[in-house]
């Protein structure tokens, strides 16, 4: 039997994107599975992305903070001074 | 998947609780406003400001940008208020504005020094091999990091640290939940960029966190 070679890391890395969002058709998705199911390198690198995409949709979420930012009194006051000028 | 469902801006709702308001109060407040009334004007403006500041803060990340932008979004919809149809929420309809106002401010703004996305950008030997070998991070599950707010702040920071076109594409995707449409039309590039885009906005926001997460070499 005849052993294809497989995508290089850097082929995976590329069209990661492409993998995790399912847009990849299917044979392609299964070289990405098969390079995924022997090299260590690739797997940590798609947990530590997807944990990164994660922390970036959280980086601005403060549970502590009160619900519904304030707006600056200043800012009210020279948008409402702005708006009766007809700008 | 990772793609998010978030609201298309073009027709979807916010989500639901994004302010107090309910639809059917929403809906005499959009009255007023179409008649001139000042005092719903003001609600207006208490009632959204504070949320529009802080997307205007994220893209414009300097505080009198991100009021002027602000000011800009509310005398816009005052001016034309009478073609809000009412197919979406009062809060949709102003976040577009807002960031379309921060758009068009990063467009003509001079670029302050950034890194460079291809510095941050995964490297590749010549067989195509990884050259860093990443592990795994060693703080756990990505939701017990968020948790955290120094975490939050590192993250923060290391967004900023990206150039505007990725962070921005960065922060349309993930941060306000546009479409990928929607965020093409914003910028006006094909989808196709926009999804290559964000991709290297995320490698490189990867390679900006690691220092602080990986697990320490015994």
């Amino acid at each position: 039997m005849l052993d294809r070679p497989y995508i290089t890391c850097q082929e995976l890395i590329d069209f990661l994107h492409l993998y995790l969002d399912g847009e990849l058709a299917a044979e392609r998705a299964e070289e990405f599975d098969r390079h995924l199911s022997v090299c260590d390198s690739c797997v940590a690198y798609i947990d530590t992305y997807k944990t990164t995409v994660l922390l970036g949709r959280a980086a601005f979420r403060d549970p502590a903070a009160p619900v519904g930012p304030e707006v600056p009194e200043e800012l009210v006051a020279a948008i409402l001074a702005a708006q009766r000028r007809g700008e | 998947m990772i793609e998010a469902a978030g609201p298309n801006l073009s027709g979807q709702d916010a989500p639901s609780g994004e302010n107090g308001v309910r639809p059917e109060a929403e809906s005499g407040w959009l009255a007023r406003l179409r008649d001139g009334d000042a005092s719903a004007f003001e609600w207006l403006v208490r009632e959204h400001g504070g949320r529009l500041l802080s997307v205007a803060r994220r893209f414009l990340r300097d505080e009198e940008d991100a009021r002027d932008a602000v000011q800009e979004t509310f005398l816009s919809a005052y001016r034309s208020i009478g073609d809000f149809a009412g197919g979406s929420r009062l809060s949709t309809w102003l976040h577009r504005i807002v960031i379309n106002a921060c758009l068009m401010r990063l467009r003509t703004r001079r670029r302050k020094p950034e890194e460079r996305i291809d510095d941050l950008l995964p490297r590749f030997a010549a067989d195509g091999h990884q050259e860093n070998h990443p592990t795994l991070w060693w703080e756990g599950s990505a939701e017990a990091m968020i948790e955290r707010s120094q975490t939050r702040a590192i993250v923060r920071q290391a967004i900023d640290r990206l150039s505007d076109p990725y962070r921005t594409v960065l922060l349309l995707r993930d941060i306000e939940e546009i479409s990928t449409g929607e965020a093409a039309r914003l910028l006006g590039v094909t989808e196709n960029a926009v999804k290559i885009r964000l991709h290297r906005a995320r490698q490189a926001l990867r390679t900006l966190l690691e220092p602080h997460f990986r697990e320490p070499e015994r």
